[in-house]
């Protein structure tokens, strides 16, 4: 079962990547993108595929898979299926990290500066919010201190850029909050990459002290699982991924909800299996919503997170009323 | 007692304007005398109206005109006080003429209106031989007639003399941030005629303004890439200017240059950047 999963996402990630390359104004025959992408025919041609094209694909296939592991670990710590980077306000948070850093010039200065501060934004956020959950994460305390925690980022946001001597930045309040692919570029992909697969690889390895918190801490402890430094773990790799993905793309909301509550029957909910497939399911979903949001409107940047959303937040909705109804 | 005092001046003083009104409409228009205290808050009247008025006639300016990034009048600009565009503190300056722009906060123009102060919007330069008329506009409304007709005579001429019309014209991208262009119809479309280029947003079909996605700009291959300002801060907006894409298409085909605080508005200063242009070509 597992496998099959496997290998049907990968195929998935590979048809979208090749489609979001081969999506796009300049209306290139797939012929000519190949041909420019590859061997590098013709300098506009060539441009487009190379600074233009391949940075968004790369871009959203790591987002993707970054927002998605995220959720999953997210939930497998705390047990609880409403936890998620974007609704607990660390996207947020890691966005308010990226704008002090852009609008101060500490961004400017330092090769890392933007990553680095979106990753102190968001260990802020992780850790307050893993501190006011508590380990069991009752799902009350969780959302709320979500809420309390998004506003509060979300306000300093817009205040940060408000105070810019730059005419735009108030204006790109927008983008901060919802993400956007567009016109990104690979020096972006330079700048998240390292931080996302730091983040990837200090998850993954922990899937079986994922699997063993299924049983419980007291279990999971006896099983030899070291809770307080998986913690310290999860608190530092989510930090990492969403604090990179949302210093290059804004604050997408809801891939890491929705895409383990999808992959969560095919993986016999086991967190291990959980956690790459959530990954490979994120990485589907952004290309997804990213070429979508250049076929419905080619000439406008529409925002990502307006896609996922319109896919998330009935889900999420959905999944409010069931743990009401379960009594949590 | 004070809030009264506030009151009954206010009340005296619009006495005295509908008074100073009616007295002009019995005068008839012919004979208008020219405004004693005009206040500009808008970055291109500030700019005529500096050019026009007489001394100690121009009381304030917008807050804009002392921005280095958009004034092409910083050093005359420096000499006067600024306003921030708001109806209370331009009110306080108790203006007897406001110069306001076509686009103005329509709530500001409104309310200066009723608190009895006479507004005069001045519409949009979208062409450069719209210049002259603006320049004759606002003489008129500082009672400088004399002194706006020699500057539209000289802009004329000037103009005459800089204007290109070569047989074969480089193709030339405005590429501002957002990647917002600026097509038919625009001053900065007739700045880049002037100067012998051809526009690349009208190949594309676009008139007046709009964006041109980065995609395509790149596809149309310009010979010149006319680049908009970047302000101090960043901002994700102004990101495209220096995209890779762009800076490889400067390196390896195009030519470069930047559409400044000259390009903003229609005034003489344009001649400039028609001239800046022209060299850029070279």
């Amino acid at each position: 079962m597992t496998r099959a999963l496997a290998l049907v996402l990968t195929l998935l990630v590979a048809a979208l990547f090749a489609l979001s390359l081969l999506v796009g104004p300049a209306g290139l025959s797939p012929a000519t993108s190949l041909a420019a992408l590859i061997r590098g025919e013709g300098l506009a041609e060539t441009l487009v595929m190379r600074e233009i094209r391949l940075p968004r694909a790369i871009l959203a296939a790591m987002i993707g898979a970054a927002l998605g592991l995220a959720g999953a670990a997210m939930q497998g710590y705390l047990r609880n299926p409403l936890a998620e980077p974007g609704l607990l306000g660390v996207s947020g948070s890691a966005a308010l990290g990226a704008v002090i850093a852009l609008q101060t010039g500490f961004a400017a200065q330092f090769a890392l500066g933007l990553p680095s501060a979106a990753l102190v934004g968001a260990v802020l956020a992780v850790g307050l919010i893993l501190a006011l959950a508590g380990p069991r994460g009752g799902s009350l305390t969780l959302i709320l201190a979500g809420i309390a925690v998004s506003a509060l980022a979300g306000a300093l946001t817009a205040l940060v850029l408000n105070l810019s001597p730059n005419p735009f930045a108030a204006s790109e309040i927008m983008f901060w909050m919802m993400g956007s692919l567009a016109d990104r570029s690979m020096t972006h992909v330079w700048l998240a990459a390292p931080f996302i697969a730091i983040g990837a690889v200090l998850l993954l390895v922990q899937g079986r002290a994922f699997d063993a918190l299924t049983l419980g801490e007291d279990s999971a402890a006896s099983l030899g699982v070291n809770l307080s430094r998986l913690r310290l773990v999860l608190v530092l790799a989510v930090a990492s991924m969403v604090g990179a993905a949302t210093a290059v793309a804004g604050a997408v909301g809801f891939v890491g909800l929705v895409v383990p509550h999808i992959l969560r029957p095919f993986v016999g909910a086991r967190p291990s299996s959980l956690l790459w497939a959530s990954a490979l399911g994120g990485a589907v979903l952004v290309l997804a919503a990213d070429i979508a949001v250049r076929l419905v409107l080619p000439d406008r940047d529409l925002k990502l997170g307006v896609l996922t959303a319109i896919v998330g937040a009935p889900l999420f909705l959905h999944l409010v009323y069931k743990t009401r109804a379960q009594g949590l | 007692m004070a809030p009264l005092t506030g009151r009954s001046t206010l009340a005296c003083r619009r006495a005295s304007r509908a008074l100073a009104a009616a007295l002009a409409f019995w005068a008839g228009a012919a004979v208008a005398e020219p405004p004693e205290r005009v206040a500009s808050i808008n970055l291109c009247t500030d700019q005529l109206a500096m050019m026009l008025a007489e001394p100690e006639q121009l009381v304030s300016i917008s807050r804009i005109s002392h921005d280095p990034n958009v004034s092409v009048m910083l050093k005359e600009a420096l000499k006067y006080p600024i306003n921030h565009g708001q109806a209370e503190e331009v009110f306080r300056l108790n203006p007897d003429l406001v110069l306001a722009g076509q686009f103005t906060s329509s709530y500001t123009v409104g309310l200066l209106r009723r608190l009895g102060v006479e507004v005069a919007q001045l519409p949009i330069v979208n062409s450069l031989d719209q210049i002259p008329d603006a320049i004759r506009e606002v003489g008129r409304l500082l009672g400088r007639g004399a002194q706006a007709e020699t500057l539209a005579a000289q802009f004329s001429a000037d103009l005459a003399a800089l204007r290109a019309s070569p047989d074969s014209r480089p193709r030339a991208a405005l590429h501002y941030a957002n990647n917002y262009t600026s097509g038919d119809k625009s001053l900065a479309n007739d700045i880049l005629t002037a100067a012998g280029f051809a526009n690349i947003a009208l190949e594309a079909g676009l008139s007046g303004g709009g964006t041109l996605p980065m995609e395509r700009l790149v596809m149309l291959m310009p010979d010149l890439i006319i680049s908009g300002q970047q302000y101090p801060g960043a901002s994700r907006s102004e990101a495209v200017l220096t995209h890779p894409a762009m800076n490889a298409l400067r390196d390896r085909h195009a030519g470069s240059a930047l559409s400044d605080a000259e390009w903003v508005c229609g005034t003489p200063a344009v001649l400039r950047a028609i001239t800046r242009l022209q060299e850029a070509g070279e």
